[in-house]
């Protein structure tokens, strides 16, 4: 296999990621190793990274991790007594007492499968989750490639097809490539704030048939990158849609706990779905995906989520179960899911501290979901739909013709050449709408406003400076 | 019916994996023994699989303590810590985006990471060059490894791709080779020879492909897993030139590189072989290079990382693998252990003299298990085991009785899967059968970790040496 022509095609068929992240590393680099840029330092906020911002973790969260990576802390009498005794729960949940055993089963730590369907149940007000229905992994794109593998089949005109909001998660078009599914999207309403519509539903499907089979349709709420939280009538409306064309529900709530819209709440599609009675709630196939690299957690280096899956059958369970079995999910995230489900009660030593910074992250997020909004909409040439929940927004640009044309010339999309001249220029990292699936003229970038409000008040000035030197430039 | 159960034939096609029954069991008389149910032992022993903390073994100290302060960086404060544990902490952290193990990083991992284990390498090579750009680190070696073999492996060809694996090979391969639709070409390695590995044999294998499938590739174990053996350097460049001739992608599976206790055995990387045996060979042999976290002294199989390195690939081919790591991000925790693995501890370090103490007490008991793991399975006549020579396991072979065979079969299960249940329900050791590893027909092994403590060892033995003459005796 030393050219090309021996190479899988699937993996040739891939497409090339942006890397403007790569470049803001590089020039990260270059700024500490002395070379004289027109700024300081470079602020990435092109994904949902809250930490790289600047955002702390939170403390309970990374004490007891700590506590669990290296037990003699166990003795520690500085760390708060709830701590401790998380700690030791846990320790006593892993083979021969250690993160470093490979987890029970390869879907995960039984007792942490318990506690996560103890979770769901609690949330969906008493809709019982069973805990062989939660698998684990090192994140939940990595769970979500595992059912994209089953789904994955034909060919041509027989190719599996998913339905695919547009815009959508940025790392989804590569991952569809890797499994060979076809991504066929359906637009958001953007004048609706990014509505679902089931008229476009049916449209896009129609319209898919012609040329794939579609199988699944992906649904991501709240939206990333829209900020957009779906409200009932909408979940039902997608429900009734997924049941009557057989299509598997594939639901990614990974930023359920970060909704900070006025009157806006999150609720779970089985929660719905259990509310519309059995002739839904017992046939429809969905699979739900939860995340600690997502809302007030934002461990995102940890790596770890969860999937559950509803109304699977017994042998595509046993499947996706034993799929794991080369690469079994690693535990300290686990540990890390299990705090974020289970956090610290009222009464418990560190319960004040951590709820405090909860509310904090909270409130900092819909601060800054407000004043960037504002500020952009005020900036002529952008205009942005407000975000109800998540961690992004996602501003539509005009772009002069003149940038069009440079990028034609240049072969990149024009979106992608704005955000790399904006690193260049100015010093901020965002993710150019192409990714999310906006690969006309209808240019969008997104944002991660989950950073401190100082830092996003740097990149929303920096950013302002450069759009208006843009439309400036070229007139 | 399911629609995803229609349309995929890879649950159409599964069968059921034995090690199921034996785990469903295991979890049943856990369950028991916690109700209080009695039985001749107090506890299950669990070694089935190559994890030493599962076993007993403490992890090491030092990784442990950087990896806390990482974490938790208050930890620093005060004097709790070592200075080099405080100062490996705050270099490390340093690397991580805002300074947080929380923050995704780039795609083949944190460049100074990336750097560290190029270092190592060199140093491990006698000097032989490593390009860092050539290393992913990625979650598990198994996860790099299904990438590569994704990059190999077309599921639509015809004739379907093939790979060439040893017999017996660890599980974890089989089923990734399995998953992406690549046929297995199975080449046996000689038992009584301590599994050697004969180039008539895998040219037999090659031949055997004939008409069957495309074979693209060359997947070696060295150390092996399961059976304990260390390839020899002529071996290896035998290998090598065979890969060569026959234009093989070598895929060196080398997570025990760090475990060899055999009195004659060396560890020679290929891609040392590969450089000593010079050019032309040396620039066109295509080698993916595998190590871990999880296996070593350090055992931290929980925490997932290992990485892959990459020798004479097409620089266009490289883009492509790079796409196909980046669609999934590598743990930043394990990153860390890394580091440490390929740095540790040296003298005059004050963490030293307790890395040094745990360390040889880990080398000390492994190599008094492998003594008395031969010495007492060697002394039963219908029990066998090759020297150990590396690696985690030992694989003896079962001579069982007819009876014992007939019985199996009636209980719809493989002979030694049957041993290993009985050996379970009996005395509440639980092994794994050579049947998950493949081996010659007609043929029976159980597979068990010998990094354990010493005491557990021989709690282990104790028990199997009890059970296994009761078995016999009742079988002849």
């Amino acid at each position: 296999m030393s050219s090309m022509k021996d190479v899988n095609p699937r993996v040739l068929g891939i497409r090339d990621p942006v890397s403007l992240q790569s470049l803001a590393a590089r020039i990260t680099e270059q700024i500490a190793q002395g070379e004289q840029k027109p700024f300081q330092r470079v602020i990435d906020v092109s994904c949902g990274d809250p930490h790289r911002a600047g955002m702390p973790p939170l403390s309970f969260a990374r004490q007891v991790l700590a506590v669990c990576l290296y037990p003699e802390l166990l003795k520690e009498s500085s760390f708060p007594v709830d701590v401790r005794q998380r700690a030791e729960k846990l320790l006593g949940a892993c083979n021969g007492g250690s993160v470093g055993s490979y987890s029970a089963s390869s879907c995960g730590i039984p007792q942490i499968q318990k506690s996560v369907a103890e979770f769901i149940t609690r949330r969906d007000g008493g809709v019982a989750s069973d805990p062989e229905d939660i698998i684990f992994s090192s994140g939940s794109q990595k769970t979500l490639k595992l059912v994209l593998h089953l789904l994955s089949s034909g060919q041509g005109p027989t190719q599996t097809g998913l339905l695919t909001p547009l815009p959508c998660p940025h790392t989804l078009p590569m991952l569809l490539d890797e499994v060979g599914v076809k991504l066929v999207p359906y637009q958001l309403l953007e004048e609706r704030g990014w509505a679902i519509d089931l008229e476009e539903l049916h449209r896009a499907l129609k319209a898919a048939r012609r040329h794939c089979e579609p199988r699944a349709i992906y649904i991501s709420n709240p939206g990333n990158p829209t900020g957009h939280v779906q409200d009932l009538k909408t979940i039902e409306e997608v429900i009734r849609f997924a049941a009557s064309e057989r299509l598997v529900l594939l639901v990614e709530e990974v930023y359920q706990d970060s909704v900070f819209g006025q009157d806006k709440k999150f609720l779970s599609y089985k929660k719905v779905l259990f509310e519309m009675g059995a002739s839904f709630s017992e046939s429809v196939e969905m699979v739900s995906f939860h995340s600690i690299s997502a809302g007030t957690m934002g461990e995102c280096g940890l790596r770890g989520g969860y999937m559950e899956v509803i109304n699977m059958d017994l042998l595509v369970k046993n499947f996706l179960t034993s799929m794991q079995g080369p690469s079994s999910p690693p535990v300290l995230p686990q540990l890390a899911l299990e705090i974020m489900v289970n956090p610290p009660s009222p009464g418990d030593a560190s319960y004040e501290v951590f709820t405090q910074e909860i509310l904090q992250k909270v409130e900092t997020l819909a601060q800054n979901a407000q004043r960037a909004c504002e500020f952009l909409n005020a900036v002529p040439g952008m205009s942005c739909q407000p975000a109800m929940g998540g961690v992004f927004l996602y501003p539509r640009l005009h772009l002069p013709a003149e940038i069009i044309q440079e990028a034609q010339r240049s072969g990149l999309r024009a979106d992608v050449l704005y955000c790399k001249k904006l690193l260049e220029e100015e010093g901020v990292c965002l993710g150019p709408g192409s990714e999310n699936g906006h690969d006309d003229e209808n240019y969008h970038i997104r944002l991660c406003i989950s950073a401190p409000t100082a830092v996003l008040e740097d990149v929303l000035k920096r950013l302002r400076s450069f759009h208006l030197w843009i439309q400036d430039r070229h007139h | 019916m399911s629609v995803l159960q229609e349309i995929s034939s890879d649950v159409r096609n599964m069968k059921q994996m034995e090690n199921f029954v034996l785990f469903r069991r295991t979890n049943e008389i856990k369950e028991e023994l916690r109700r209080g149910v009695r039985k001749s032992y107090r506890e299950v022993i669990d070694v089935s699989w190559g994890d030493p903390h599962r076993a007993g073994v403490k992890p090491l100290s030092f990784v442990r303590q950087v990896l806390a302060a990482c974490l938790y960086s208050e930890l620093m404060d005060g004097d709790k810590l070592m200075v080099d544990v405080k100062q490996r902490a705050q270099r490390l952290l340093g690397t991580c985006a805002g300074g947080s193990v929380g923050s995704y990083c780039a795609t083949a991992g944190i460049p100074q990471t990336l750097q560290s284990v190029s270092q190592y390498i060199m140093r491990r090579d006698g000097g032989v060059p490593c390009h860092p750009e050539n290393i992913y680190i990625s979650p598990g070696s198994q996860w790099a490894l299904t990438n590569i073999l994704k990059v190999l492996v077309n599921s639509e060809a015809s004739p379907r791709t093939g790979v060439l694996i040893p017999v017996p090979c660890h599980s974890t391969t089989i089923i990734s080779l399995t998953t992406l639709g690549a046929v297995a070409v199975p080449y046996y390695l000689r038992e009584e020879r301590g599994w050697a590995l004969e180039m008539e044999e895998l040219q037999r294998a090659l031949d055997s492909a004939k008409g069957v499938c495309n074979p693209v590739a060359l997947y070696m174990i060295n150390p092996g897993n399961p059976a304990g053996y260390v390839q020899s350097r002529k071996s290896i460049q035998e290998v090598i030139r065979f890969a060569a001739e026959k234009k093989l992608f070598l895929l060196a599976d080398e997570v025990f590189q760090d475990c060899v206790y055999g009195k004659e055995s060396e560890f020679v990387s290929y891609k040392r072989a590969l450089a000593e045996i010079g050019a032309p060979l040396s620039d066109s042999v295509e080698l993916a290079s595998f190590h871990t976290a999880s296996k070593g002294l350090m055992g931290e199989c929980g925490l997932r990382t290992g990485y892959v390195e990459l020798v004479n690939l097409d620089p266009a081919v490289m883009k492509h693998i790079n796409n196909l790591f980046s669609t999934n991000s590598c743990p930043i925790l394990g990153q860390i252990a890394l580091d440490v693995m390929v740095n540790p501890p040296q003298p005059g370090d004050p963490s030293y003299p307790l890395y040094l103490k745990e360390t040889q007490h880990i080398r000390a008991s492994l190599a008094q298990n492998v003594r008395r793991v031969e010495e007492v399975i060697n002394s039963f006549p219908d029990f066998s085991c090759q020297p150990l020579e590396g690696g985690a396991f030992a694989f003896p072979r079962l001579f069982l009785p007819p009876k014992a065979i007939e019985r199996a079969k009636e209980a719809g299960l493989q002979p030694d899967t049957f041993y290993c249940l009985r050996l379970l329900e009996e005395a509440g050791v639980l092994f794994s059968p050579g049947t998950e590893y493949g081996q010659k027909e007609g043929t029976y092994h159980i597979r068990f970790c010998i990094m354990t403590p010493s005491d557990t060892m021989e709690e282990i033995l104790r028990r199997l040496s009890a059970f296994h003459e009761q078995f016999m005796k009742e079988f002849s």
